[in-house]
């Protein structure tokens, strides 16, 4: 499993970092970043909402 | 055969059948639309696709909902009834049956009943609406916008970047009130007068003269603006038309119960038609907001398909607005006991307020102050005393 950010049109809502903020962080520039790339199985359903509330599309999920 | 129909095909829609298929549901889902159009994102419709290039943002292809989510798509095919005894939804012509169904018709622009039919008059709600705008508001182009909430105040902001000349009319003292609460609206006015737009608070359109097309917008105060673009931009109602006798009950919205369950077995409801209780805030709402329809819109979803697993709706409201740069942002709730500025300078366009009802953090509003106030929806979600919040935003 795995989050690709797209850092041309994240602008740091923050939706994802309220969701999982173990997960994801925006940082002082504005743009959301991961704090880990390990997950499993059950990191899943807040992965795929994470994305899916994301404002601007910036989050995707593979695997 | 199970078969999920989708009443709806913007947002909220769109992520109720792709939760639906994430969840495991293989029987038939048809997705029907009003419009003509692909799912598509509407935020962008009073900021950047007007002052961009025009290219609107399609959530998918229509490659990928037919084949990948396996869904029967009826574009331009606005559902025109429901029948909870017969569990079938009328569309024009076609019967559409359903063991389950999500309703997400959202909400059309409101206008003034009184206004005639004329050229360059126009409201903004939808893709072809948008594509009007770029179409007739160009450098130097008189534009009057009536109602300076948050999208007369984008499409403001908009318009001037586009070189018009823009004046906005507020009916109220101030605008924002209900959406920020009326302690900060006006500081989030201040935003117009400070970036230079002509906003005129506290009067009333009474008329609206033309010839062949619009020509000028009379005022309560006795005044003319002359006018060669009118948007009405006096908020929302939610799209219901088509449920009237339907017997599901209705009221500002589809009536929903915390799992946005309608009055009818089966039928739930999502997105800016729904009125729901929200058991986090102990009361009814209907939002308009694009992370609620994402979010219900799932969740109604995976409640319809496994009605006894249903979970409830506990969403903490988040919208935002991008004004002349700078970002508006509010979560929660805004009536409140107390409301207080806990950082920021708004004479240089930052905030951060908190907002405290009884004694917990209900809403925060934010002006350029994106990490805290989505901190702040976190600890409304968890419930936070206030006494909690203020020591969180003391630490950093």
């Amino acid at each position: 499993m795995k989050i690709h950010i797209d850092t041309d049109v994240c602008t740091g809502h923050g939706i994802c970092e309220g969701l999982r903020p173990d997960v994801f962080e925006v940082g002082d520039d504005g743009i959301v970043q991961l704090l880990t790339e390990e997950f499993t199985e059950a990191d899943r359903a807040d992965l795929e909402d994470a994305v899916d509330q994301c404002p601007t599309q910036a989050l995707r999920l593979e695997g | 055969m199970t078969r999920l129909v989708v009443v709806g095909a913007s947002l909220a829609g769109l992520r109720a059948v792709e939760s639906a298929r994430r969840a495991g549901f293989t029987g038939a889902i048809t997705l029907l639309g009003a419009e003509e159009h692909l799912p598509y994102d509407r935020p962008p419709l009073s900021k950047e696709f007007l002052t961009g290039d025009g290219t609107p943002k399609q959530f998918r292809t229509e490659d990928a909902l037919r084949t990948d989510l396996d869904v029967d798509l009826r574009l331009g095919t606005p559902a025109t009834g429901l029948d909870p005894e017969q569990r079938v939804i009328h569309a024009g012509d076609d019967v559409v049956p359903y063991t389950a169904a999500v309703l997400a018709t959202g909400a059309t622009a409101r206008t003034l009943p009184w206004l005639p039919t004329l050229s360059g008059l126009h409201t903004l709600r939808t893709l072809d609406d948008a594509r009007t705008l770029r179409t007739v508001i160009h450098p130097g182009v008189r534009v009057v916008i009536v109602g300076a909430g948050f999208i007369g105040s984008e499409l403001a902001c908009s318009a001037r970047r586009m070189g018009a000349e823009v004046t906005l009319v507020e009916a109220a003292p101030v605008p924002f009130a209900a959406a920020v609460g009326e302690e900060l609206a006006p500081t989030i006015a201040a935003l117009h007068t400070r970036n230079g737009t002509d906003l005129r608070c506290d009067v009333t359109v009474t008329g609206i003269d033309g010839d062949d097309r619009v020509r000028a917008v009379r005022l309560g105060d006795g005044s003319t603006l002359s006018a060669d673009v009118v948007i009405v931009g006096v908020g929302a109602a939610p799209a219901t038309g088509w449920l009237v006798g339907s017997g599901l009950k209705l009221d500002d919205g589809v009536v929903c119960d915390e799992t946005l369950a309608t009055s009818a077995s089966d039928v739930y409801a999502a997105g800016d038609v729904a009125r729901w209780f929200n058991p986090l805030f102990g009361e009814t709402m209907r939002l308009e907001h694009w992370t609620s329809a994402a979010e219900q819109g799932g969740l109604a979803a995976r409640n319809a398909i496994d009605p006894g697993a249903a979970t409830p709706c506990t969403l903490v409201p988040y919208f935002w607005s991008d004004l002349y740069g700078g970002r508006v942002q509010f979560v929660g709730v805004p009536t409140a006991d107390e409301v207080r500025v806990v950082a920021g300078d708004p004479a240089e366009d930052t905030l951060l307020a908190l907002y405290r009802r009884g004694d917990r953090l209900i809403g925060a509003l934010g002006v350029e102050q994106r990490r805290p106030v989505l901190r702040m929806r976190a600890l409304i979600g968890k419930r936070v005393s206030w006494e909690g919040a203020l020591a969180e935003v003391a630490a950093g």
